[in-house]
């Protein structure tokens, strides 16, 4: 499909809107009932300015708007192909469920430093944002540590013990592998390339000259994968079970959504808009990707399986729905980077719904043990059916959104000829349908009448509705994409 | 050689920078009440910022020669003549001076009380000497400002110094003294050699191999201890911490910036085959000093001590950009030199904000900020990114450009200076958490009981902060600002070293 280059200042509203949207937080955060109501508001308006944009991203038309150079090669420069509109509209769409479930999560466990809370998650999604946006290289670079110093007062908010081990955590891994990493493969890339702009035309030539050492651009290549932390690739991982100790909206939002998407978006940006297919496939380096993030497809998933604190599991189950998205990416076929790259949007759309069932569990009930959860399905019905929805489409089940994205992956696979990647997508489903299976067998099945001191429901609170109807919005988001994956295949398809 | 000499305005500007602040040293203590005193200081130092605007506004930057140039005879017997010009590495150097003086009277309004008028006088000395520093074009003239300027320090340090003062200074001396007696002799020998001591003159000589190991050698040793290169840099963090807030700013702002500037004045200038060839050597010097000076910041409670060793890392980042022996490098060098000023400043400044209210330096005892001075640690944090090489800082472009350079150098040598970074980001990060939320819950309690009484801080301190803030978010996105003045005197410089 041939593809246009179009100026376009429109594309500074959506990483705009956010950063206004936290000003104006700011601004008025002595008025608790409006300061809450502006994120609702921001999101809403920051999603409608994402779908502005598609229908001119649709005809295959690449947006960019050149917001500063700092030398040559190296600028502000914001580019919106389809790739980074799938993210930016699933992180603005789903921001709209969170900002919602913030206001009665926050109330209910009437959490401290709120203003604090709301302006960090919102410059977090500018962040987000801006890296789905982002032209080139440095402002991917840039996106990528602002997300990373914003969401640590996020991380360490409840500001006790664990937190701040937990938040020591998260710095060291993804600020130290960025320090150490990232960028050295990016002095490494402007050497060999003399830019660090992005090759946005094709996803098969990359920008590297025909004449760059071969075994530098190996180097700098595993310095991306490995750079790119928020992509909780094993061993890089640990920092994402530790970042739970989060209030729920942002393990939601954050830590399923923004936070690791940026990681792995940035990943496949870099795979295949910097380096292009024929130049991996070349060194081997797709073939080499895709061995190492199998060991943590399925190493996580084992590991969620032993997990009993659900917010745990989930996080384990992340890390490797993560590494499903790279090994999609990885196979370089048409059929792989298709079905990696949707399942950015279907995976968000389940593992928002999943956490949003979890914290509204902790806010209802307390409770934040699988073990403990018998008979919960009684007493909070919407929730955990909206759980048992997202899990299907984890497992990918039909007709629910992962279903379409793991048939890519297999069919990939089988492209390749590769039994072994086709066992480690199986493998990988069947250990998820393992661990949700258990988490929704024991809250409809299990406990019987002992919970008998509960009666009824407590999803009629004004402020757990806040929860539950973001929870089910989400889950049958997931629906809806599984029934109807043409609009993201469109999107996808104006890039391959 | 008077194609290198040009004076665009048509009235000599570097000349009045020069004298304004003798002027107004000259007048000060004849001013009364302490607040007109405080006003006095403050009037003369922007009016210098105002009048070397024209050196941004009116630079010429395609000349790569000495411009807004003055030549007077004085001595012509002796070859000392009063000759002033700046190339755009100077010029940025003079701006970066001008800027930070004014703030300098801001941040210490509160903190001095005592011998009020001696201050102002100090601090308006030093500002003429380090001006004059940058723009004499004579050896000479150079070497009376280069030494001249250890005496304001040396009062600022001895009288409104902390309590081990008397060490501080006297050590600040003694090793910046024993430098310089290097480099005089190296103008001596040049003076002998050639019989002029015009710096344009010099530059069209060339000097056989021994005179330029000799003259690399001597201006290198004072160089490095005015930097400081580890492991000449023990007076630093001594003079640091006892020194009041402006002796800081001043000290890490601009009279560091002294040893970068003579590296590629005498050193490269002067002598570029001798430091072609040093070029090795003093890349693995620089590494040490960016290594070691980092892992020492990392184990320091005292603020003051973690901020000079990192400046001990950030310049060894200038010394490693400069030595690169190309364009890129020695730019990155020098947009180095600018942002270290600027950023460092900033958190010296703000250390000093810390002291005036809590009366300690110890990270300990300025722990849990966050909910008491939001303000502060805002643009602290600010400051902090920068000195750490945050995207979207001016640390950032700097080292990323010096990284750039040796990465084109050697890859090796390019690792090894990002783990430079990475440990800036160590050390910078530990002082941020703690200064915000501290790390213990038992630690924020504690901190949150004793800093309730805290105020944050106030417009003046607001209006230092955020104009150094404004630089660098504006260095940051556009270095241009800084890397235009430089381009043509950088590639010229260079063209020497590989001619």
């Amino acid at each position: 499909m041939a593809v246009s280059l179009v100026h376009s200042p429109a594309l500074l509203l959506p990483v705009a809107l956010p950063l206004a949207t936290a000003a104006l937080t700011l601004a008025l955060r002595r008025n608790e009932p409006l300061r809450d109501s502006i994120p609702v508001i921001g999101s809403l308006l920051t999603l409608l300015s994402v779908l502005t944009l598609l229908p001119t991203v649709q005809d295959g038309t690449i947006l960019c708007f050149t917001v500063c150079t700092l030398y040559p090669g190296i600028a502000v420069r914001l580019c919106l192909d389809g790739m980074g509109l799938l993210f930016a509209a699933t992180a603005s769409l789903l921001w709209v469920a969170a900002s919602v479930y913030c206001i009665g999560y926050l109330k209910t466990l009437q959490e401290h430093a709120q203003t604090r809370f709301y302006v960090c998650y919102t410059i977090a999604l500018a962040g987000g944002l801006g890296a789905a946006c982002a032209g080139n290289l440095f402002t991917l670079y840039l996106c990528y540590e602002v997300v990373t110093i914003v969401t640590y007062p996020l991380v360490i908010h409840h500001q006790d013990t664990a937190a701040y081990q937990s938040g020591r955590k998260y710095l060291v891994y993804l600020m130290g592998s960025s320090k150490m990493f990232l960028l050295a493969a990016l002095a490494l890339m402007y050497r060999l390339c003399g830019t660090l702009d992005m090759n946005l035309h094709d996803i098969v030539h990359g920008i590297f000259p025909a004449t760059a050492q071969r075994g530098l651009v190996s180097v700098a290549y595993l310095l991306c994968l490995f750079g790119f932390a928020k992509a909780a690739i094993m061993p890089l991982h640990s920092w994402l079970p530790a970042a739970m100790v989060a209030p729920t909206p942002v393990s939601a939002l954050l830590h399923a959504v923004v936070v690791v998407k940026v990681g792995v978006f940035s990943i496949c940006r870099v795979m295949l808009n910097v380096f292009g297919t024929d130049l991996l496939m070349y060194l081997n380096l797709g073939t080499l990707t895709a061995g190492f993030v199998s060991l943590t497809v399925i190493g996580a998933s084992l590991i969620a399986l032993i997990k009993t604190d659900l917010k745990a599991r989930l996080a384990y189950s992340t890390i490797s729905q993560l590494s499903t998205i790279v090994l999609g990416v990885s196979m370089l076929g048409h059929a792989g980077i298709t079905g990696g790259l949707m399942h950015i949007a279907h995976h968000a759309f389940a593992k928002i719904s999943l956490f949003f069932c979890a914290g509204a569990v902790i806010a209802g009930t307390g409770i934040t043990d699988i073990t403990h959860m018998a008979g919960i399905g009684r007493r909070m019905p919407i929730t955990m059916a909206a759980f048992g929805i997202a899990s299907l489409s984890m497992i990918g089940i039909p007709p629910v959104g992962g279903f379409v994205s793991k048939w890519y992956l297999a069919s990939a696979a089988l492209d390749l000829h590769s039994i072994l990647l086709l066992g480690v997508i199986l493998v990988s489903s069947l250990l998820n349908a393992a661990y949700f299976g258990e988490v929704f067998i024991t809250a409809f099945f299990k406990g019987g009448t002992e919970s008998s001191e509960h009666k009824g429901t407590c999803e009629h609170a004004p402020l757990m509705r806040c929860m539950v109807v973001p929870s089910a919005v989400t889950a049958l988001l997931s629906v809806a994409a599984g029934m109807y994956p043409d609009l993201i295949l469109s999107l996808l398809r104006t890039r391959l | 050689m008077p194609s290198l000499l040009f004076n665009n305005p048509g009235y000599p500007l570097l000349s009045m920078l020069l004298c304004l602040p003798l002027a107004g040293a000259a007048l000060a203590p004849f001013v009364r009440h302490q607040k007109s005193l405080r006003l006095f200081g403050l009037v003369v130092t922007v009016a210098t910022l105002c009048s070397s605007i024209p050196l941004y506004t009116e630079f010429d930057r395609a000349f790569a020669g000495f411009q807004f140039a003055e030549h007077y005879s004085w001595l012509s017997v002796l070859g000392i003549d009063y000759v002033v010009g700046v190339d755009g590495i100077s010029a940025v150097l003079v701006l970066l001076t001008t800027l930070l003086m004014p703030l300098c009277m801001l941040c210490s309004w509160r903190e001095v009380q005592e011998r009020l008028a001696e201050f102002i006088v100090v601090l308006l000395l030093m500002e003429a000497a380090l001006i004059g520093v940058f723009i004499s074009l004579n050896i000479v003239l150079f070497y009376v400002f280069w030494e001249g300027m250890l005496i304001p320090m040396y009062l600022l340090i001895a009288i409104w110094g902390g309590p081990r003062r008397d060490y501080a200074s006297v050590k600040f001396f003694v090793y910046t003294f024993a430098g310089s007696i290097f480099l005089l002799f190296a103008l001596i020998a040049l003076y002998v050699a050639t019989g002029t001591c015009n710096y344009p003159d010099l530059l069209s000589y060339r000097f056989n191999p021994r005179m330029q190991w000799l003259v690399f050698v001597c201006c290198a040793i004072a160089c490095a201890v005015k930097t400081p290169l580890y492991p000449l840099h023990t007076w630093l963090p001594a003079a640091h911490v006892e020194a009041p807030t402006a002796g800081s700013v001043i000290l890490a702002g601009v009279l560091l910036k002294m040893g970068g500037y003579g590296f590629l004045r005498f050193c490269i200038g002067l002598a570029p085959h001798a430091a072609q060839s040093a070029a090795p050597l003093m890349t693995a010097v620089a590494l040490v000093a960016i290594l070691i000076g980092g892992c020492l910041a990392l184990g320091q409670d005292d603020l003051k001590r973690l901020i000079a060793y990192s400046s001990i890392a950030h310049m060894g980042f200038v010394v490693l950009g400069m030595f690169m022996v190309s364009v890129r490098g020695t730019q990155a060098g020098v947009l180095q030199m600018v942002n270290h000023g600027i950023s460092t400043s900033a958190l010296f400044i703000c250390v000093g904000m810390l002291y005036e209210r809590t009366h300690s330096r110890l990270l300990a005892d300025n722990c849990a900020l966050g909910s008491s001075m939001p303000r502060f640690v805002t643009l602290f944090t600010l400051a902090a990114c920068s000195s750490f090489g945050f995207p979207g800082t001016n640390g950032f472009i700097g080292e990323f450009l010096v990284i750039i350079a040796a990465f084109e150098k050697n890859i090796v040598l390019g690792a090894c200076a990002v783990c430079g970074v990475l440990v800036a980001a160590a050390y910078m990060l530990r002082a941020v958490q703690k200064i915000i939320w501290a790390d213990r819950p038992g630690n924020h309690q504690h901190g949150a009981a004793i800093h309730k009484v805290l105020s944050d801080i106030n417009i003046r301190e607001v209006f230092v902060l955020a104009v150094l803030a404004g630089g660098i978010v504006l260095i940051g996105f556009r270095p241009s600002v800084v890397l235009d003045m430089t381009s043509a005197s950088v590639t010229m410089l260079v063209q020497r070293l590989s001619g």
